[in-house]
């Protein structure tokens, strides 16, 4: 047809074998969030013919959600920061299950990165010297978060976005890959749908980067978008490659509790990196009583100390309240569980008696607008009430730390939906820098490993374009087999929701455990009847079906990895099992899927060994 | 009230009834007052342009010692009044009414005025009359083409209206002089006051012009090295924010004190004295 | 404390549509994306919507409410009487897809238009230093969330399809005017936003300002600096006089043309 596609500009080819839409490149990254961007910029600097494949239109991914900040050891604020502080926080922060490989890489290319970001146009908040400010956040020995404002993931969004846009790589927006298509165990391309039109494409690339990230969506209390299916995860398990760590899933501490609708939408941590504080219904501050023999040598034990830090960070401790996000998250979650909790079932965060309405307003604008639109809530008059809410999984695919392949040749996976490089729990602000530093190792790897491939590059096998096409297909036709009809697959999404919520969330215990994976049989046996109304043009309906094959699948990986795990340790926490163990900090819980595409096979690895020159910080 | 078949779009339209839009049909879906504004203003400004031009054309009771009307000022033709020509009488052979000769600077300067030109395409153009309301032309080219594109004009308006607005500040001073049968001296009377804050009324419209912020400092790329710029230009955007309500606030005030000295010219009305 | 509401949910695509009437049950705190997506979970599993965040930070959810172009997920129903009925509409600046969802690729054609930010090289020590001051008002702009409310309210290209080829929109005029701002681009943007961007085209009735959800204010702090920043190059008198004497604004120097 030669036509261009009325969303991108990018050229259609409806006309060609079999009424489907092909495109040939050499490098295919889906997800269009940081780390997909800054991937599709790296892969096409370096000369490969890159496209971008979204779930939704370009600049809306997830990324936009990030608040607070980019950690990086620029020494702006200190000048006795450098990698080897923020390296040792992050394998501190993650309980040194960190990849210790990815921890060193990204802390030692997380600076550069930002400053790459200003040159394509980012306009960070400045320090008196005109050089990026940086703000304390939880977890980070100095001043570590470039930041604007609070909408830093916004700006690194629309930066990466302009880039790729003025670099004029295709963008396809609004469409969702549903399977990664092989041939001889490597990738060869990517079979997909137009959420428009649902008409199928096919995209030819020897070389596909994953970044889809999280999984949030399957919990009911989530600061997480719709888009957060697990697709990345699921997508690499069917194609052979394993997951990593999938056990740790964080509960930010604070998300909003109320009104209901948006219940677990966040409440940036910079609220307590600029002076808020934690407080139960009876007024008291309660961190204090719940800091970690871990972190009891940095961490201030008294108000007044911790009051005094604000002012004068030489000499003080860093308050409670700025503890890692599962430190906190627990200590908030034992308080409601213990009756202190407020009338809508949270704890109080309080910056309105601490900071004047100017100040509040002025660092924290959209916590401002956002409780003053949904909640009628002044902040700075008024203390919020939160709770935690689950907000990033540390676990994803496994990936080669220098280069972000993954078991399957071609297949690499960047961000959230990659494991390893946050361990069992992820400080704030280092996801964004993770994005940005993987995003662009990825990308580059996947484009050489385009180029040695030269002529022999494989191609897609046409059955598999088939057998992808039927599956995608399935929902339609599910109504009409047997026993089909009587299930709607909205109801079937909130159920999956309210059971990872109550059975695998933030406190676990072996019972409770094994109920979800019953429950998950139930619920795939369900799925199997679901009904898809209407037809394929742009049919919401139809999306979620597709979309919950994944939810399912790897919601049964945590699960199960949360079952074996029989210790507590950062996202991941087993009333039956309180405290960690040395055995268990020694290794990794690797997720394969079963040759046959039935089950979940699930192994034990050992952590890989980090060199004597590493091991030194931690002495 | 649900329409149940789809509203067919106008042939030829190319508006929200356009072949790819979504066929609502109505013009708008708005069910708020939407046309209170724009039937307001365009009340008032006809009010205002009828009463301005009636007193400007009839071109007499503009002076009541020591008030001079700011309709008429500077008073620059020989029709002036004893008294009332500042500046001496240059234009002397202008045998029309002298509010005429002046009068073009402070009109051209609120018609090419940012503010007002959002008030006027809405309340007469209706281009368009309020958001989301359809307006009613076919075609549309703004401020490209003539006579629109004069509104480029308007800083040149905004020289003027400085020079204006100090005129009108020196007639202010002399609203302060004696009146006829007072000694030497302050004298202070309504009329002052009126004159007072009319011309502190200009003054904040004035110097909240978008020119003006634009000059001031806005031009800059780099506020940093220009910190007493920056200084004014963040003044000036004070007063540029509130710089709608300014707008109408003199224009009111501008037609009283013109009214109160029609009236104490024509003797219907005695100045109350304070002092 | 739940009641029923009242919706009127347009739905249909380019080959025509209607109003349809729906009864859905909602409780305190919730805004028109909840009832929309109750909509969908129980009574029209089809109904198509674009979200992404809930949380007024993504842009995607924007249609009109009642008349207004609205992101729905910022429209509270406490905004609304109980007894009223709300109606929902796809933005009706862009080509309808199907129900609430349009096709806003005018939008990502301006983009791509638009020549991005051309900075110098960087200070000997590899980082870049700008004053908070001189980034703020750039700032401002760059809290666009992309949600095209204003593109969608703005009379030129609502009313007018055919302006759309000359018109870039207020989206892009922000655009314009931050990187005009910048303290460090090498580029002169002003020929280009009159010219191809369609500045003129904008007779600030400030529909944009009005509608859009983050509060920048387009017209005050971009469209019309913006304009008056095309003044200095082509109407001025006292700059024209000025550059003729050598007097110039030496804070613009060091820029080409983009
Ligand atoms: S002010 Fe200009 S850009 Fe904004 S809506 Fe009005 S005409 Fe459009
Ligand atoms: S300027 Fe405002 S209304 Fe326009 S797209 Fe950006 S956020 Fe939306
Ligand atoms: S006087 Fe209104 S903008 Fe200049
Ligand atoms: S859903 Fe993101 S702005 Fe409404």
């Amino acid at each position: 047809m030669g036509d261009r596609h009325p969303m991108t500009g990018n050229e259609m080819s409806g006309a060609e074998a079999g009424g489907m839409e092909r495109h040939r490149y050499d490098v295919v990254v889906v997800g269009a969030g940081g780390a997909g961007l800054r991937a599709a910029i790296a892969a096409h600097e370096a000369g490969a013919r890159t496209a971008i494949v979204c779930k939704s239109l370009l600049g809306k991914a997830h990324t936009v959600m990030a608040e607070g900040g980019i950690a990086a050891a620029m020494g702006n604020r200190w000048p006795e920061d450098n990698w080897e502080v923020h390296f040792r926080d992050t394998m501190r922060g993650g309980k040194m299950l960190n990849n210790w490989r990815m921890a060193q890489l990204h802390a030692q290319e997380a600076p550069e990165r930002v400053l790459e970001l200003e040159d394509w146009g980012a306009l960070f908040d400045r320090t008196d010297d005109g050089l990026i400010s940086q703000r304390d956040f939880g977890g980070h020995r100095y001043a570590r978060l470039a930041h604007v404002g609070d909408r830093t993931g916004l700006e690194m969004i629309r930066t990466l976005q302009q880039r790729a846009v003025a670099l004029g790589i295709d963008v396809f927006m609004e469409c969702t890959v549903t399977e990664l298509l092989k041939v001889d165990g490597a990738i060869a391309g990517a079979f997909a749908y137009w959420r428009e039109t649902g008409r199928f494409v096919v995209f030819e690339a020897p070389s596909v980067v994953l970044a889809t990230g999280g999984i949030g969506k399957s919990f009911k209390v989530t600061s997480n978008s719709w888009e957060y299916t697990g697709d990345g995860h699921a997508l690499a398990l069917r194609a052979g490659a394993a997951l990593i760590n999938m056990e740790f899933v964080q509960f930010h501490p604070t998300g909003m509790v109320w009104p209901p609708s948006v219940k677990g939408l966040l409440v940036t941590e910079s609220v307590r990196g600029d002076g808020g504080i934690l407080t139960n219904s009876e007024g008291k501050r309660f961190m204090f009583d719940y800091i970690p023999e871990y972190f009891r040598d940095e961490t201030a034990d008294t108000v007044e100390e911790a009051d005094r830090w604000y002012e004068d960070k030489k000499n003080n401790r860093r308050p409670p309240e700025l503890l890692p996000r599962d430190e906190v998250a627990r200590a908030i979650n034992s308080e409601i569980k213990a009756g202190r909790g407020t009338p809508h079932g949270g704890i109080y965060l309080d910056i309105a008696s601490r900071r004047s309405p100017d100040f509040i307003r002025k660092r924290l604008p959209s916590m401002y607008h956002q409780f003053k639109e949904l909640a009628d809530v002044d902040i700075t008059q008024e203390p919020m009430e939160i709770g935690p809410t689950c907000h990033y999984v540390m676990g994803g695919i496994e990936v080669d730390a220098d280069t972000e392949l993954s078991a399957v040749p071609g297949l690499y996976a960047v961000g959230e939906c990659s494991g390893g490089m946050h361990g069992s729990n992820r400080l704030g602000g280092n996801s964004l820098s993770d994005l940005l530093v993987f995003g662009r190792r990825a990308g580059e790897a996947a484009a050489s490993y385009c180029v040695s491939l030269g002529e022999g590059r494989p191609a897609v096998r046409a059955e598999d374009v088939k057998a992808a096409e039927r599956d995608a297909l399935a929902p339609f036709e599910v109504a009409t087999g047997p026993g089909g009809g009587t299930e709607n697959p909205y109801t079937i999404q909130q159920d999956l929701q309210q059971s990872m919520n109550d059975l695998v969330g933030i406190i676990r215990t072996r019972p409770e455990l094994e109920r979800s994976l019953e429950e998950l049989r139930r619920l795939r046996e369900r799925a199997r009847r679901m009904t898809v109304e209407g037809h394929r043009q742009y049919n919401p309906g139809w999306h979620l079906a597709l979309d919950l094959r994944n939810m399912l699948l790897v919601s049964e990986c945590i699960a199960r990895a949360a079952l074996e795990r029989e210790e507590s340790r950062g996202g991941h926490t087993r009333d039956d099992f309180p405290g960690p163990s040395p055995e268990w900090g020694a290794k990794n819980l690797v997720l394969r899927l079963a040759a046959d595409g039935s089950a979940v096979d699930l192994a034990h690895q050992p952590l890989p060994v980090m060199p004597d020159e590493l091991k030194k910080f931690f002495e | 009230m649900a329409s149940t078949d789809a509203p067919s779009t106008t042939p030829g339209s190319t508006g929200v009834d356009g072949p790819t839009r979504a066929r609502i049909g109505a013009r708008t879906l708005r069910e708020d007052r939407w046309w209170l504004a724009p039937l307001a203003t365009f009340i008032v400004f006809s009010g205002f342009v009828v009463f301005a031009t009636y007193r400007a054309f009839a071109g007499d009771y503009f002076y009541a010692e020591p008030y001079l009307s700011p309709f008429f000022s500077p008073c620059l033709t020989a029709d002036c009044v004893a008294g009332s020509s500042d500046f001496g009488q240059p234009l002397s052979w202008w045998s029309l009414s002298p509010a005429l000769v002046v009068l073009i600077f402070p009109l051209g300067f609120r018609m090419t005025c940012y503010y007002y030109r959002k008030a006027y395409y809405r309340g007469f153009w209706l281009s368009p009359p309020a958001c989301a309301v359809a307006e009613p032309h076919g075609a549309y080219s703004g401020e490209t083409r003539f006579p629109l594109i004069l509104q480029n004009l308007h800083r040149w308006f905004w020289y003027a209206a400085v020079v204006i607005a100090l005129i009108l500040t020196w007639d202010t001073v002399l609203a302060f002089g004696p009146a006829p049968g007072e000694p030497d001296g302050i004298h202070m009377g309504l009329g002052t006051l009126l004159m007072v804050a009319n011309v502190v009324l200009i003054w904040l419209y004035t110097l909240g012009c978008h020119s003006c912020r634009h000059i001031t400092g806005g031009r800059l790329r780099h506020f940093s090295k220009h910190p007493v710029r920056y200084r004014i230009w963040t003044l000036v955007s004070r007063l540029n924010n509130r710089h709608g309500t300014y707008a109408w606030y003199s224009l009111f005030s501008v037609a009283i004190v013109d009214f109160y000295v029609y009236l104490l010219a024509t003797g219907a009305f005695d100045d109350p004295r304070f002092f | 404390m739940g009641y029923t509401l009242k919706m009127r949910i347009w739905r249909g695509d380019q080959g025509g549509g209607d109003l349809g009437d729906y009864d859905v049950e909602v409780s305190e705190g919730e805004v028109v994306l909840d009832a929309i997506h109750r909509v969908q979970a129980t009574q029209a599993g089809d109904l198509a919507v674009r979200w992404n965040c809930k949380a007024g930070k993504c842009g995607s959810c924007s249609a009109e409410v009642n008349g207004r172009p609205r992101l729905m997920c910022m429209t509270r129903l406490s905004d609304f009487d109980p007894a009223e009925t709300v109606t929902v509409t796809p933005m009706r600046s862009f080509p309808v897809i199907r129900d609430l969802v349009t096709d806003v690729s005018f939008n990502y054609e301006k983009a791509r238009e638009l020549p991005s930010f051309a900075p110098p090289p960087r200070d000997a020590d590899g980082k870049r230093r700008m004053a908070q001051v001189d980034v703020e008002r750039g700032q401002e702009f760059r809290k666009c969330i992309e949600c095209f409310l204003c593109q969608d309210t703005c009379h030129v290209i609502r009313d007018h399809e055919d302006n759309k080829p000359a018109f870039a929109g207020p989206r892009f005029f922000l655009r314009y005017a931050e990187l005009d701002m910048h303290p460090l681009d090498t580029h002169d943007r002003r020929a280009l936003a009159q010219g191809a961007a369609g500045l003129g085209m904008c007779n600030i009735t400030k529909c944009c300002t009005e509608v859009c959800p983050e509060g920048i204010r387009i017209t005050d702090n971009a469209i019309i600096p913006m304009k008056e920043r095309v003044v200095d190059r082509k109407y001025d008198p006292l700059v024209w006089l000025g550059s003729k004497i050598g007097l110039r604004n030496r804070d613009n120097d060091g820029r080409s043309e983009a």
